[in-house]
């Protein structure tokens, strides 16, 4: 499995990438492992408010329904429009193609306090 | 948690494990959608080794079972499989199985693994209250692994490990036989509709026989399948799993059962009510139903005509074969026309779908 170095971590499994106070937001390579076969995704529109810690959108396994949350807060400002035609992308190409959305973020240094790698890779092996 | 005896072997196979019905089973291996696929194209290698088998045998064995259960159990031949159930005298379903005929006075009953002692236990009561006095009832389920070799591939596979001509053994039949020198019963039933074989066999060869059928299978497409394919296999062929399409709170009829209900077979437990359900009607029945709307409809979530709620979705998926959300309903009578449009809400929105025959593929 593999965990960017450039990108912070949250507890629940997303990834997030801060250029500027510009936030690009996905899920983990260990989320979409763990959920299996991603067939179905609903995100925001564009210029929705997303608030840190409360769910922005949804992704559906074969089998099960997972709230994502977002991050940080701020207003989303672009939506991955390719997922809900090709959601199998969160499984293949969880940091790339996989992104879900970008927030301009309220307050840039929210994000300071999420994990880096390490401290992310540290919390899976606590869960498992 | 109980295991099988193929559980450390699923385990090497790199198998994602849950808990199902007190058993640890692997619920995937590659993944859902490939699985389900090669069952579909190819073949699939389940572990069934949970599911309970009881035998009943004696004289009055068959008196027994045509009291017992709803299907008719005496238009059954040696080497024959049916579909059947047990009800509680409301109609409520006690559990649906499969039931063997191995000879006159000699039945095997095949349950789902979460059942076997709830209907052990009822079988029991069920005994004692017919008085029939020359029945004798077996809980075997530890004597059995079970097998499942599913998907058009299958005949093609398990050839090449018996001499047994498979092409004797027809829909719903089965036949005592050596699988790569296993003696086992030869069973041509699943839960895929996708046609194949169950296999009866001892424990202690359950892995020499997996691993057989798997070097076999391999250059035929077979791959190992979980619980997580075994469910859309069988939901896209719109077959009935215990505990959401049937309970004691739903009839085989408001199902869509019928056809293994035998009301002039002569009496059985529950006839009374199901004659009455009969007679005035279901006041539910049990629908396919197709997303419209992309989105996939799951358990429990509301089915609406217009404003009112009409049903209740008792599974769903998104269907690997089709792309597209599809489930099982269970629909008030008058709204359960085929065709029909309705609405089902997902998490707070309505998304239109469509009520359709089940199976929803070929």
């Amino acid at each position: 499995m593999d965990f960017p170095e450039e990108l912070k971590y949250t507890e629940e499994h997303e990834w997030i990438l801060i250029e500027d106070d510009l936030a690009t937001v996905g899920i983990s390579d260990f989320a979409q492992d763990s959920l299996g076969d991603v067939v179905f995704v609903e995100l925001p529109e564009e210029g929705t408010e997303v608030i840190a810690g409360k769910a922005f959108g949804v992704v559906e396994s074969v089998k099960a329904v997972s709230d994502i949350y977002s991050p940080v807060s701020g207003v989303v400002e672009e939506v991955n429009e390719e997922l809900p035609d090709t959601p199998e992308m969160i499984n293949t190409s969880p940091y790339e193609d996989g992104w879900m959305i970008k927030v301009r973020m309220n307050d840039s240094s929210e994000a300071e306090d999420l994990m880096d790698s390490e401290a992310y890779q540290a919390h899976i092996a606590e869960e498992k | 948690m109980k295991k099988t005896p193929l559980n450390q072997l699923h385990k090497e196979l790199g198998a994602r494990m849950v808990e199902f019905g007190g058993w640890e089973m692997p619920v995937q291996y590659a993944g859902v959608i490939e699985e389900h696929l090669a069952v579909r194209e190819a073949a699939g290698l389940f572990d069934v080794s949970h599911m309970g088998e009881i035998e009943v045998s004696g004289a009055e064995a068959l008196p027994f079972l045509q009291y017992l259960t709803t299907n008719n159990a005496g238009r059954l031949v040696d080497g024959q499989v049916q579909y059947t159930a047990l009800c509680y005298p409301d109609g409520g379903v006690v559990d649906d199985m499969t039931l063997y005929r191995r000879s006159a006075d000699h039945f095997m009953f095949c349950v789902n693994a979460a059942n076997t002692d709830k209907d052990f236990e009822w079988m029991q009561k069920v005994l004692v209250e017919s008085g029939l006095a020359e029945v004798t009832l077996n809980n075997v389920s530890d004597d059995y692994a079970q097998i499942a070799l599913q998907g058009p591939k299958a005949d093609r596979i398990l050839t090449a490990l018996t001499d047994v001509p498979l092409d004797s053994i027809r829909y719903y039949h089965f036949a005592p036989g050596e699988v790569a020198g296993i003696p086992m019963l030869i069973s041509r039933t699943g839960y895929t509709g996708s046609g194949g074989f169950e296999l009866y066999l001892p424990p202690a060869s359950a892995e020499n026989l997996w691993r057989r059928l798997d070097e076999v299978g391999e250059s035929h497409g077979l791959v190992p399948v979980g619980l997580g394919a075994r469910d859309t296999l069988r939901l896209e062929k719109g077959l009935a799993l215990y505990g959401h399409e049937l309970s004691p709170e739903i009839s085989p009829l408001e199902a869509g059962l019928g056809w293994i209900v035998k009301l002039d077979k002569g009496d059985f437990v529950g006839r009374e009510a199901l004659v009455a359900q009969k007679a005035n009607g279901v006041p539910r029945r049990g629908v396919g139903l197709k997303m419209i709307d992309r989105g996939i409809p799951r358990e429990e979530y509301p089915v609406y005509a217009g404003e009112r709620q009409v049903g209740v979705m008792t599974s769903g998926t998104m269907s690997p074969s089709l792309k597209v959300g599809i489930g099982l309903a269970l629909v008030e009578t008058p709204y359960a026309k085929l065709d029909a449009e309705v609405e089902v809400g997902i998490r707070g929105r309505r998304l239109q779908a469509r009520l359709v025959r089940a199976p929803f593929v070929d």
